[in-house]
């Protein structure tokens, strides 16, 4: 039930993020959704890409930290309220939030958010009884 | 002159002198201090042996090192019940370098503030505001008791709150400004924008110390101000401020000769070098008590100026600090080792042990940057982990340092390697 996202940490430094997309390119990782969080020195990429080891692997042999986490992907409708829904469930059942990032897909019906939970476990359980589908490795493959 | 009679002795009456007060020295660290004594014996000279200036040159050297490694008390040379003051400055590791003051090394320490503050120009009439730390820094207490004695009105401000200092210095019309000479610059920035002019104040000397400076420092000071600024030298372990200090005539900082015989060395080799050549200071202290320091290596780059001054003191002269024998660096008047900042860096996880440190100058205040490697990746799950190791590491140096330093996280192997000596330091001032 959980994807695999991969973090990268980088100095703010012009064309750092144009090095890494262009590894990524070289290496055939391709990208489906970013974020980046940072303060004025560094920041965190975050990645969910077509192949996350292989990425690591790549990022790491050019001498970058970066670590492959577990997040959960949910697909909610694409109509106002949606992602509200999604959030309150998890505020009701005491999950809070560390990061999330969305993105669109090809689907005009959904959307899908990335979110960073202490117990990954817990929120896919709530989510899954609110009728909030989960996004499943399998699903997320058909989005590249 | 505050002591004329000291301040323009011939030179063979200062050199008995001298002899004399060595003599005592030597005996009283020797029947008092078992590390000494043990120095002395394993160099084979007892106190009987010292019967001119000459005979300094036998013993051997002390270094900082032996402060540390008798931490906190162990060169002590008087008993606790006759120490009175215990002062101490930032060590190589962390562990400050401690000393104590006999009632007597009080009013000796306050005979050399008074002089040097008396040969500036300073007298009864003036206002001195002190900004220095008042703590465990000599510098505050130094220069407060020397200008206490010369009947000099103190105020005590410490360092910081610098719009208070400027409002003070306006409304209480300070005559006197005692600081390092970067604060100075910095305070005459900030009474500019408040709008204060040089005829708002009464400011007429600046008695400058606790770090190095240039003439042009010297030169910008007096513009800004409109005063005579003055440059004086000292350290913690001799006694704190009052080793030297310049009188108005500002061509070198007249030593106390009669409580410190200064030496120049060639800091390889030890070799004694001539008066007016280049080499590091070293020092024995002749009539303190508490913590009496022979032949102290000060680290410190200058030569002494035997001529006489036009000031008529026949006191020996010291030129500016030239530079430093070590690597330690003065930021905003704090002493900080590289190795100290290592010691704090290699024990904090999740950062390589490859550093760099980046001394700036904002406007006129000292900035420190270090550089630090983000090696393990076990923290890139949350933002928040990586901003509390910037805070743990920013924390633990100010504990050691006594200092804020800007810590900035590199990506790994993109602080420069050396094959040689590593280059730590990036000094841009």
């Amino acid at each position: 039930m959980l994807i695999k996202q991969i973090s990268i940490f980088i100095e703010n430094k012009s064309g750092r993020l144009a090095e890494i997309t262009k590894l990524f390119g070289e290496k055939g990782v391709n990208i489906l959704a970013l974020s980046i969080a940072d303060t004025t020195d560094f920041g965190i990429l975050r990645l969910i890409v077509s192949d996350a080891d292989k990425a690591e692997k790549a990022v790491k042999e050019s001498g970058l930290t970066a670590k492959v986490t577990e997040v959960i992907g949910v697909s909610i409708s694409h109509t106002p309220g949606g992602l509200a829904k999604a959030l309150s469930v998890l505020h009701q059942n005491g999950i809070s939030i560390e990061y999330m990032y969305a993105f669109a897909t090809r689907s005009e019906q959904d959307a899908m958010v990335i979110l960073r939970v202490k117990d990954n476990f817990a929120a896919i359980k709530h989510l899954t009884d609110a009728g909030i589908s989960i996004l499943r490795k399998e699903d997320l493959a058909e989005l590249f | 002159m505050w002591n004329k009679e000291i301040e323009t002795m011939q030179r063979k009456d200062m050199q008995a002198l001298q002899t004399a007060r060595l003599f005592e020295t030597v005996k009283r660290v020797y029947d008092n201090v078992p590390f000494y004594r043990k120095r002395l014996d394993d160099a084979g000279v007892c106190p009987d042996n010292i019967k001119t200036l000459d005979d300094l040159q036998r013993i051997p050297f002390t270094v900082k090192d032996d402060l540390r490694d008798n931490y906190p008390f162990g060169l002590f040379a008087a008993p606790m019940k006759d120490i009175v003051r215990i002062h101490a400055s930032s060590g190589t590791t962390g562990k400050p370098t401690t000393v104590g003051y006999t009632r007597g090394d009080l009013e000796m320490w306050s005979e050399c503030v008074a002089r040097i503050a008396a040969m500036a120009g300073a007298n009864e009439n003036d206002i001195a505001q002190i900004a220095f730390g008042y703590g465990l820094f000599t510098g505050a207490f130094g220069l407060h008791y020397g200008l206490e004695k010369i009947g000099a009105a103190i105020i005590p401000m410490s360092s910081g709150n610098t719009e208070k200092q400027a409002m003070i210095m306006q409304d209480y019309g300070s005559t006197v400004l005692v600081s390092t000479p970067s604060y100075a610059l910095y305070m005459s920035e900030v009474l500019q924008e408040q709008g204060i002019k040089k005829s708002d104040i009464k400011l007429r000397i600046g008695l400058f110390g606790a770090e190095g400076s240039t003439e042009e420092m010297r030169c910008q000071l007096e513009n800004r101000w409109g005063i005579i600024a003055t440059e004086n030298y000292g350290m913690s372990e001799l006694i704190g401020p009052g080793v030297s200090g310049e009188c108005t005539h500002k061509s070198g900082m007249h030593i106390n000769e009669d409580f410190f015989i200064p030496e120049i060395i060639d800091s390889k080799t030890g070799e004694v070098l001539p008066w007016g050549e280049k080499g590091e200071l070293v020092i024995t202290t002749i009539s303190k008590q508490g913590i009496p320091l022979l032949r102290y290596r000060t680290k410190d780059i200058t030569y002494l100026i035997p001529d006489q001054c036009k000031c008529g003191r026949t006191l020996l002269r010291m030129a500016k600090i030239q530079g430093r024998s070590d690597d330690m660096l003065i930021i905003r008047g704090v002493n900080v080792f590289p190795s100290q900042v290592e010691s704090v860096l290699l024990d904090i996880p999740h950062i390589s042990p490859h550093y760099q440190l980046e001394v700036g100058r904002n406007g006129f205040v000292d900035t420190l940057k270090v550089m630090v490697e983000l090696e393990d990746s076990s923290l890139l799950d949350s933002f928040s982990k990586l901003e509390q190791l910037e805070k743990t590491i920013k924390h633990k140096l100010h504990t050691v340092l006594g200092l804020d330093a800007k810590i900035h996280l590199a990506e790994p192997k993109t602080i420069e390697r050396s094959m040689g000596k590593a280059k730590r330091v990036i000094d841009l001032r």
